[in-house]
């Protein structure tokens, strides 16, 4: 048995600093990345409204807040390109990035899997807080790329070759897209890190009891969510070295031989590829964006179980069908690529192993979907919104399919209708689910419920208008309307009947924002004025709920076995509960035969 | 415990000696080859076959592989699958794209015209 | 309130016979089988795409390259060798087989530099060719790996030893997990070598 570590000041002594700005504690870090990566996601959010304007009233002057961004980015109020295309490509960047991951794994996978595995912190706390400074720092330079001389990256999220080079290079940091890179260097280890951890302590720290099959659906998805992130980011972080080199030190990783630029010849060694460029980023983001969709995944899956009163259909198959999906997410990424020249040979193999990974998906939302039968279902405000993610992330996922089929992608790609399909899976998709487990987890953080009707007030306005922007974009793809148009089309001679709808999808998107206000309100008041709660107030079966509310450093006073499987909703046994029988309530069958 | 531990020990140590004589004469070897004329795909054959029995040795045994449990062995081989994925599938898309075919992988087009300014477009 | 006592730091977990820090690093150095994996793709498509590629041999010196492969292997023998002075329970060895390890880590670095200032002086850049620019680029990689591994060899041969007295098999241990980086530190060299040096030209 290894010696405690004496010299460690009991945690109560530490000093503030230490115990909330350089914690260890994951479920300090869990809550430090939530705030962060929230107020980013509103950024992200404000990006994009900014855009919507330009977009519902191309040339027409930003009322009152137009003034604000200098002549060189608005001039006389009217968004530039140049600025257009720096809101495009930072909002894609800091709601991937900056928003969903950190809050998807850094603030719900934090704060949640030591607690439901029996744990009592992630099994190296220093390197978590690492982790997430890290990110904090990444945010930082990301954040500040805005206010060098020439802006910020500008090359969408993708920052393909040779625009991400040529634009603005030079061995100077101060550069968008070079601070971009840099940024993406400080999150892509800050993952990394955080994943190595995540790992580590699903496989290591399971409490007694606790083998893999009666893990909750959540932390098999943060396992799975982790693994990919391990694996798939450093060929992008390769990808941002070798870019950065190109832009700093006049490398050609990605440059061709004979490029020119405005009618004069790039001067470069060439030699390079520019498609190098984006196997190397697709080999990541394509994992990426399925790290955006498993931890929602695992969050519906726990508000369904715990809100129908039965166990999940299908739990081994959704077990095997997440474990499937994160294999195969490794060999589709040239989907992305249909259009780049790439022939018929490789095209059918990206296109059946996309077709393939469908199948899981479908899969896990099936059986999501069919635990919702004979469930006595209740409408809480985390199951609305949980409820609402399956139709939302089936339409996205539908959508995806004429996308992963190279010759209906002919038409398709590169135009709004991609917008469309990847905003349904991620925002009434993933967000959604985020939302379900803010209000889902929030008693057990805070020690108070968040006010249901405000909630309520929520969900409903939310629902209306996040489909009100993405469903026009299927209409305005397949009629051809392009993305990253900062004209959002209008001076092109076709398409120019669905344009009318940029006005409903902007005043959608603001619409959606103003909806998000009693969700902010809700969200402080709450946290003094909230209807205190017991420690169990959802009457969940999963150990997270058998800390105290809430918990304490080191989470369990003692350790926790587990006796039985996740889901045990409505079946017999239990002693003092009628509908459910917890995981860590002792198997009275067993103590009695004994 | 500790006597068993050590005799183990030494045991393992002389193991060590030997693979780090095997790894010096494996560089030396690869030295040599390199300047034997064997033509370019050959040579690069060599080499990286040369590579990977040095970097097995020192995997197989300074880093414990080959006595390691089979988690480790599963993290590994996923890895490496998938990085035998990354390569093999750039290449392939590489060899397998429309157009003019450059490099070592001349591919047969029968239908496709390659592009040049002067060309003219075939109707 | 005490302290938290995270379980299989030190000891391994019955189940998959590994102690934490072992699984972690094996996990990290999967992630950079796939960095350098990355890498090494970039390499393979710039060069089957090149026109001309150059014969390493005759920018490279070949010693030069030959002396720091072998100062690495010896390196990684005396990094497992420190390992296993501890594990005979003789600090005063491992003392002197971890000073070696540095001791080889550092001359390793010493000639790298050496032959990066020759370059340059060459007018040899990262953006004269494509080939330049991987070679400084996977060498300076490689050598960013060389420098965290000295820190953290340093630290464990400095002023960490001293967990040694208090506690000799989490000090064990930790001295294993450094020995597996560093062992791939020397095994990314190992390919490194022959594909920059010794692989002929187009």
């Amino acid at each position: 048995m290894t010696e405690a570590r004496h010299h460690e000041a009991h945690h109560d002594d530490l000093p503030f600093w230490r115990r909330y700005i350089f914690s260890t504690d994951h479920k300090v870090i869990g809550i430090q990345y939530g705030l962060t990566s929230l107020c980013f996601l509103f950024f992200g959010f404000c990006l994009v409204m900014m855009m919507r304007w330009q977009l519902a009233y191309p040339g027409q002057p930003m009322p009152w807040i137009g003034k604000w961004f200098g002549e060189s980015r608005m001039p006389g109020g009217v968004m530039a390109p140049e600025f257009y295309n720096q809101l495009g490509a930072m909002h894609g960047t800091i709601m991937v990035f900056l928003g969903i991951v950190p809050l998807a794994v850094g603030a719900f996978g934090n704060y949640l899997v030591p607690l439901q595995i029996g744990a009592q912190d992630m099994a190296f706390p220093k390197l978590n807080m690492m982790s997430y400074w890290v990110y904090f720092c990444g945010g930082v330079i990301m954040l500040a790329s805005f206010f060098v001389p020439a802006g910020s990256a500008q090359s969408g999220w993708t920052s393909y070759a040779p625009l991400s080079v040529i634009t603005e290079p030079g061995n100077t940091l101060l550069r968008g897209q070079t601070m971009w890179l840099i940024g993406m260097v400080f999150l892509i280890t800050s993952s990394l890190l955080g994943s190595v951890n995540f790992i580590t302590t699903i496989i290591q720290l399971r409490a007694k009891g606790l083998t893999f099959m009666r893990l909750p659906f959540f932390v098999w998805a943060q396992l799975v969510t982790a693994f990919l992130l391990l694996l798939a980011f450093p060929p992008l972080e390769a990808a941002g070295v070798l870019q950065l080199m190109d832009r700093v030190a006049g490398t050609s990783f990605f440059l061709p031989s004979g490029l020119v630029v405005s009618g004069k010849p790039w001067v470069a060694s060439g030699g390079g590829s520019a498609l190098l460029w984006q196997h190397l980023f697709w080999f990541l983001a394509h994992p990426e964006v399925y790290v955006l969709i498993l931890p929602a995944m695992g969050i519906v899956a726990e508000v369904i179980a715990n809100n129908t009163r039965k166990p999940l259909w299908g739990y081994n198959s959704m077990v095997w069908a997440v474990l499937i999906l994160g294999f195969l997410s490794f060999i589709v990424w040239a989907h992305h690529m249909f259009l780049t020249g790439m022939g018929t040979a490789i095209s059918s193999f990206f296109q059946t192993t996309t077709m393939l990974i469908s199948i899981p998906s479908i899969v896990i939302l099936t059986a999501l979907i069919l635990s919702l039968w004979g469930g006595s279902i209740r409408f809480t405000v985390p199951m609305l919104f949980a409820l609402a993610f399956l139709p939302m992330f089936g339409i996205g996922g539908l959508t995806g399919l004429p996308l992963g089929l190279a010759t209906s992608d002919i038409q398709l790609h590169d135009t709004y209708y991609v917008i469309g399909h990847f905003h349904y899976v991620v925002a009434p998709g993933t967000i959604f689910a985020m939302f379900a487990g803010i209000y889902h987890w929030y008693p057990k953080v805070t020690g108070r419920k968040l006010n249901a009707t405000l909630g309520r007030i929520h969900f409903w306005g939310s629902l209306l208008f996040i489909n009100g922007i993405f469903m026009p974009m299927f209409i305005q793809g397949m009629a051809g309307v392009s993305r990253r148009l900062y004209d959002g089309g209008a001076s092109y001679l076709h398409a120019q009947h669905v344009l009318g709808l940029n006005r409903m999808m902007s005043v959608s998107a603001w619409c959606l924002a103003l909806f998000q206000i009693p969700f902010v309100i809700n969200f402080f008041w709450s946290l003094w004025k909230g209807r205190k709660t017991e420690e169990n107030p959802w009457d969940a079966t999963t150990l997270e709920w058998a800390t105290p509310t809430p918990p304490p450093h080191g989470n369990f006073a003692t350790i926790p076995t587990v006796h039985r499987g996740p889901y045990e909703y409505s079946l017999p046994g239990s002693e003092t509960h009628k509908d459910f029988y917890p995981q860590w309530e002792p198997d009275h069958v067993a103590k009695a035969r004994a | 415990m500790s006597e068993r531990h050590s005799h183990d020990i030494s045991k393992h140590v002389k193991i060590y000696r030997a693979v780090g004589a095997a790894l010096i004469v494996g560089t030396i070897v690869t030295v040599v080859a390199a300047n034997v004329h064997l033509g370019i795909a050959v040579g690069i054959i060599v080499a990286l076959v040369i590579a990977t029995v040095k970097g097995s040795l020192v995997a197989g045994y300074f880093m414990h592989l080959f006595s390691e449990r089979k988690l480790i062995y599963g993290v590994l081989g996923l890895t490496v699958a998938f990085v035998i994925a990354l390569v093999g599938l750039i290449m392939f898309s590489y060899r397998d794209q429309q157009g003019h075919a450059r490099g070592a992988f001349p591919v047969p087009q029968q239908h496709v015209v390659p592009h040049h300014a002067e060309a003219e477009h075939v109707p | 309130m005490s302290a938290i006592e995270i379980p299989y730091n030190v000891e391994e977990r019955p189940d998959t016979g590994l102690y934490n820090a072992k699984l972690g690093v094996w996990l990290f150095l999967a992630s950079e089988v796939m960095l350098f994996g990355a890498l090494f793709s970039a390499y393979v498509l710039l060069r089957v795409g090149a026109e001309n590629w150059e014969h390493g041999a005759e920018i490279l010196s070949i010693p030069l390259g030959t002396v720091n492969t072998l100062i690495l292997i010896l390196s990684s023998v005396t990094m497992v060798m420190s390992w296993a002075s501890l594990k005979m329970h003789n600090f005063a060895r491992y003392k002197l087989f971890m000073g070696m390890t540095l001791l080889c880590a550092l001359v390793f670095l010493v000639i790298k530099g050496f032959e990066y200032s020759a370059k340059f002086h060459h007018h040899l850049f990262p953006s004269t060719s494509t080939y330049m620019a991987i070679y400084f680029t996977l060498t300076g990689l490689h050598g960013l790996h060389v420098i965290g591994g000295i820190i953290v060899n340093g630290y464990l041969w400095g002023p960490g030893a001293g967990m040694w007295q208090t506690e000799p098999q989490r000090f064990t241990n930790r001295i294993e997990v450094a020995g597996l980086y560093w062992h791939f530190v020397d095994l990314v060299w190992i390919f490194l070598f022959p594909t920059l040096y010794l692989l002929p030209g187009k």
